[in-house]
């Protein structure tokens, strides 16, 4: 598929090995979660709280997600775009509406040379 | 457990932003199903433009589409071939992606009911993504967070392999998905669904505050450490909710 120079950069091996260590570790921290909580019956506050940090994270995700590329503020389009949809998602305006709104305010910004 | 999910005035039980006369419980319905494969569709939109710069950076075609299929999340995947592309060790790669991915075992300790048991189980931890917590956090009664997350799951599970093996076929054609703005979906689904909660004063502060030591950190930290740091705003709702319990 891909031209012999480029491919001879990556170690195929090493890195094959890897990439299964990887799908095998994320499985373990995915399981791990389902399988603690069935080992203890939680308080219910402990269980409210729980539900709260994966709020939280998911908030801290859309931020980072939504702000900033490799470490960097990425340009406003992208921002401007999901609050956009932020704000037609606060007025009640249907999923499917909020995010494509998104997208093609995003786009829009780009076309016009916003980065 | 599921007070924050209820808007204040709107409907108590709908699917978030859906109509409000949907069923309270039950199947999902219709227009869950469709919030759910727009989401399918948009990451498989996203999957054509990892595949595409997993081959023009010099993997061969089917790796991006076996990570896919065994890794199942996107962030950690981008990383793990940016980093081997760029010149970096495969062993950085692997910490690079379980950083990233460490946000899964709060997941899992947060929803843990949807998964079911025995094989299911397995089946179930292995489609624990943030588009499938989020949306089986979105629903209210246990029967549609169930359903909610194994079809977003499943959905995804198929949507983004595919994705990676169309766009792996294509490859450079597909690789500017920014001008389409799909970069802006991902933050936004994950807006729009956890809007609702934070109607709720003492989780929505608790969750800017975490968000906004996400994004101070951000500069300065690897991928996926600044994201698991906001759970450091955690004892502000605890604290929060106390007082207003004491009172």
């Amino acid at each position: 598929m891909s031209d012999a120079t480029s491919v001879a950069a990556i170690p195929p091996l090493p890195t094959l090995a890897a990439m299964l260590a990887l799908a095998a570790g994320t499985f373990l921290l995915r399981l791990s979660g389902p399988a603690l909580r069935a080992r203890f019956t939680l308080p219910e506050r402990a269980g409210k709280l729980l539900e709260v940090s994966a709020v939280l994270l998911l908030a801290a995700l859309a931020a980072t997600s939504a702000l900033t590329e490799d470490h960097a503020f990425t340009g406003p389009a992208r921002p401007l775009g999901i609050l956009t949809g932020g704000v037609l998602a606060w007025r009640g305006a249907p999923f499917l509406v909020v995010v494509l709104a998104s997208a093609g305010t995003t786009a829009l910004l780009r076309l016009a040379g916003v980065p | 457990m599921r007070s924050f999910w209820r808007t204040p005035n709107g409907p108590p039980d709908g699917p978030p932003n859906g109509p409000p006369d949907g069923p309270p419980d039950g199947p999902p319905d219709g227009s869950l199903f469709r919030d759910i494969a727009l989401v399918c569709l948009a990451v498989g939109v996203v999957g054509l433009s990892y595949g595409a710069v997993a081959v023009t950076s010099g993997f061969a075609w089917w790796f991006p589409v076996l990570m896919g299929v065994l890794v199942l999340a996107a962030s950690s995947e981008f990383l793990f071939v940016g980093i081997i592309a760029a010149g970096g060790s495969p062993f950085a790669a692997l910490l690079a992606g379980l950083l990233v991915n460490a946000r899964h075992l709060p997941f899992g300790l947060a929803v843990p009911d949807v998964l079911g048991q025995g094989w299911r189980r397995a089946l179930g931890a292995h489609l624990m993504n943030d588009e499938t917590v989020v949306f089986a956090l979105a629903q209210d009664e246990p029967e549609r967070k169930r359903a909610a997350y194994w079809l977003c799951g499943v959905g995804i599970l198929i949507c983004w392999p595919v994705g990676a093996a169309l766009g792996a076929l294509l490859g450079g054609v597909v690789r500017d998905t920014d001008a389409l703005g799909l970069d802006a979906m991902f933050p936004a689904v994950i807006l729009a669904l956890i809007l609702p909660a934070l109607k709720d004063r003492p989780l929505r502060r608790t969750a800017l505050a975490g968000a906004a030591l996400a994004l101070t950190v951000t500069p300065f930290l690897p991928a996926g450490l600044p994201v698991l740091l906001a759970l450091a705003a955690l004892p502000l709702f605890a604290a929060r909710t106390k007082k207003e319990a004491m009172r």
